[in-house]
């Protein structure tokens, strides 16, 4: 049997091996008054959760990732040669993304480019952050209700627009003859056009754009639940504001920040459309190599590969990075 | 080292709203001084003020004869403690403790030789490592109390902090601030609407009232004395009987209500003609006939047999129940429901004062 069958029986296999273990511990602890799931729902209606739920955690979730899992363990082959004597299971596309076949070289090209997304994604992280801390602050416990629902308007409605054409916008107003040169040239600040596009400013611009409501949610949620007494009780005892976000609110909001990093960090990694368009003509970003794999040059075990090693890879920076902060998986994503 | 705080000629409005109305007053250094009044009265908008976190749309507060226009709560000398108390969840109960100690950059040693003293004080040695959560209501009551003190304040402000306590730890709560207060030697300064706290914890109180300070006294003052009708009646029980007032001479005045002609102390010298209310507690009233203009006939609607005493209401003016409150050793045989009595008083215990707005039940 094919590696690829097996796939599609695993989780069929985890869940005979649930259903037994529930059966086993319901045998053990038997409960009179209970009503078996049948009992309580009708078999009609019951048949029809039981579907539902089963569609979707086997073919929305769980076989398409495994399918990805699995075809990253084999070559590209056409076709005609699937399911031949050529098709072995092998870990050469995992090794691919360290030593390049081609050539037989340190692949540091593809390494260079996960770095760099993950560090720009870092930095476009840490700049949400101090974007939207200020904004949710604000929003949470300072201003008037009027003033919050126009703030959030004018931070929602933006998001309507379609990511590209938003990306488009950016490229427009940053362009060496964009708007903004041209007002800088127009008062005299600058002689020549400053390069935005080609020294990453755009980049940086576009994906911290992309994904502020994203930090600024979380970060909302956590701040507008702090009693106000709180604030006030810290500054009466004597602490000046910066202490009073330093010891009372951020520890307190930790995991809607970790939550709202995490978030925006991940999707900043995986980002495709705004480093495409707003990155400077050197940005290699490591997305834009997965989908080159997958559309240009068809080789979808090497895509799903490059795929995995870099969502390994950010997990486990995240992983980290709450551990560092004492924050729980949990807390994260409540 | 206290510090006094005077109140001079203080307004606070918000929009159109005017919570406190030109109060004006002198809080002695070292004094228990309370606030008393129904909410809205405008008493927590005076206690803000004074802690910095309301500036006054007219007046100045002084606090030890300094103006402390334009300096803020971190920077004065007061205390505050929260109606919610506002502890710090995430902090461990010496940490709270020493909060305000570490914002002024105290060293470690000190802040934890600090937090075991405060933690003798408010008798809760030995448990600076629990988290705040793992306290019970009076411990974190005890706790707010350290904290506020570990500042060293000059004045402590208390908004209603007994509030969320069950009854009998209220009542322990009472006795133990009120020595707390008398250790430190500082200035207390209580809001409340319970005026059993006032009245047991004070050196003196202000009555409050839609803003305005109706009066100000120690417990016994207040409550023999009142001033105002509001006074009167938000004090304590009080019996009112509103009417016109028909005789007055050497103190005393003699008023037509709807039980008829009825005997009072005027020490506010109302003239006759004028309307006044007359104020008889509870327990100045007695069942039985006593001299002629100050005796009055009612029936009684109910009668509550509280152990110690036993309430007999009966049918008073514009559907009040005049309450008459009856002690163990009074001898008389308490009626029946139903029935017509008559009940009296000693015109000496009776008080007669001009006509204004009572308190709300």
């Amino acid at each position: 049997m094919s590696s690829r069958a097996i796939v599609f029986i695993i989780p069929v296999i985890v869940i005979a091996i649930f259903w037994l273990m529930a059966r086993r511990e319901a045998r053990r602890n038997p409960d009179p008054t209970r009503k078996s799931f049948f009992e309580r729902n009708g078999k009609a209606l019951g048949i029809v959760f039981i579907a539902l739920v089963a569609f979707w955690t086997l073919f929305l979730v769980a076989l398409p990732y495994l399918y990805m899992v699995v075809e990253s363990f084999h070559p590209a082959l056409p076709p005609t040669k699937r399911g031949g004597p050529d098709d072995v299971l092998t870990v050469a596309q995992y090794s691919s993304f360290v030593i390049n076949p081609i050539g037989d070289q340190v692949n540091w090209l593809h390494m260079k480019a996960l770095v760099f997304s993950i560090l720009v994604s870092m930095a476009v992280t840490f700049l949400n952050f101090c974007i939207c801390y200020p904004l949710a602050f604000y929003m949470a416990q300072a201003g008037t209700a009027q003033k919050v629902r126009l703030l959030m308007l004018g931070l929602i409605v933006p998001y309507w627009v379609n990511e590209i054409l938003r990306a488009f916008s950016l490229r427009l107003l940053l362009a060496s003859k964009g708007l903004i040169n041209q007002a800088l040239m127009g008062i005299g600040i600058t002689d020549a056009p400053i390069d935005f596009l080609g020294n990453n400013t755009g980049l940086y611009v576009g994906l911290s754009y992309a994904y502020l409501l994203v930090m600024m949610f979380p970060l909302y949620n956590a701040i507008e639940s702090l009693d106000k007494n709180q604030i006030e009780a810290a500054r009466d005892l004597g602490a000046p504001w910066w202490r009073i976000h330093w010891d009372v609110v951020i520890p307190y909001a930790k995991p809607g920040i970790a939550s709202g990093c995490t978030m925006v960090f991940m999707l900043s990694v995986g980002s495709l459309a705004a480093p495409q368009f707003l990155g400077g003509p050197r940005v290699l970003w490591f997305t834009a190599i997965i989908y080159d794999f997958f559309f240009q040059s068809f080789n979808w075990p090497r895509g799903a590969a490059y795929a995995f090693i870099m969502l390994v890879v950010c997990i486990a920076l995240v992983m980290g990075m709450l551990r560092l902060f004492k924050v729980s998986l949990g807390e994260a994503i409540k | 080292m206290s510090a006094g705080v005077e109140l001079d000629h203080i307004t606070v409005r918000f929009g159109d709203f005017t919570a406190v109305d030109n109060a004006t007053l002198d809080i002695k250094g070292g004094e228990f001084f309370s606030f008393l009044g129904p909410s809205g009265c405008g008493k927590t908008t005076i206690l803000r003020t004074v802690s910095g976190f309301l500036e006054p749309s007219e007046g100045r507060v002084r606090i030890g004869g300094q103006d402390m226009a334009g300096i803020g709560p971190n920077k004065r000398p007061t205390a505050l403690i929260f109606q919610n108390l506002a502890l710090f969840p995430l902090m461990s109960v010496a940490e709270n403790i020493s909060y305000g100690l570490r914002v002024r950059g105290a060293g470690k040693a000190e802040r934890r030789r600090k937090a075991d003293e405060l933690l003798d004080l408010i008798a809760l040695p030995g448990q600076g490592d629990k988290l705040v959560s793992e306290l019970s209501g009076g411990q974190k009551q005890r706790v707010a109390i350290a904290r506020a003190l570990a500042v060293e304040p000059k004045v402590l402000l208390l908004d209603e902090p007994l509030s969320a306590l069950d009854l009998k730890l209220r009542q322990h709560m009472r006795a133990e601030l009120r020595a707390i207060q008398q250790k430190v030697g500082i200035t207390f300064i209580y809001i409340t609407h319970d005026q059993g706290e006032a009245l047991t914890m004070s050196d003196r109180i202000a009555v409050m009232s839609d803003g305005v300070i109706q009066q100000v006294g120690d417990g016994k003052a207040v409550y023999d004395q009142p001033q105002t009708a509001f006074v009167a009646s938000f004090v304590g029980e009080n019996n009112p009987f509103p009417g016109t007032i028909t005789r007055a001479e050497n103190g005393y005045a003699v008023i037509e209500t709807a039980f008829g002609p009825l005997r009072g102390r005027n020490p506010q010298g109302l003239a006759a003609g004028s309307r006044g209310i007359l104020f008889v507690r509870p327990e100045s009233l007695q069942l039985g006939q006593g001299s002629a203009d100050a005796t009055l006939s009612s029936t009684v609607t109910n009668v509550a047999f509280e152990g110690h005493m036993t309430h007999v209401y009966l049918n008073g003016q514009a559907k009040k129940e005049i309450i008459v409150t009856v002690g163990r050793l009074g001898g008389a045989a308490i009626p029946a429901p139903h029935t017509t009595t008559p009940i009296s008083y000693d015109a000496e215990l009776g008080l007669i004062l001009p006509e204004g707005m009572l308190a709300r039940e």
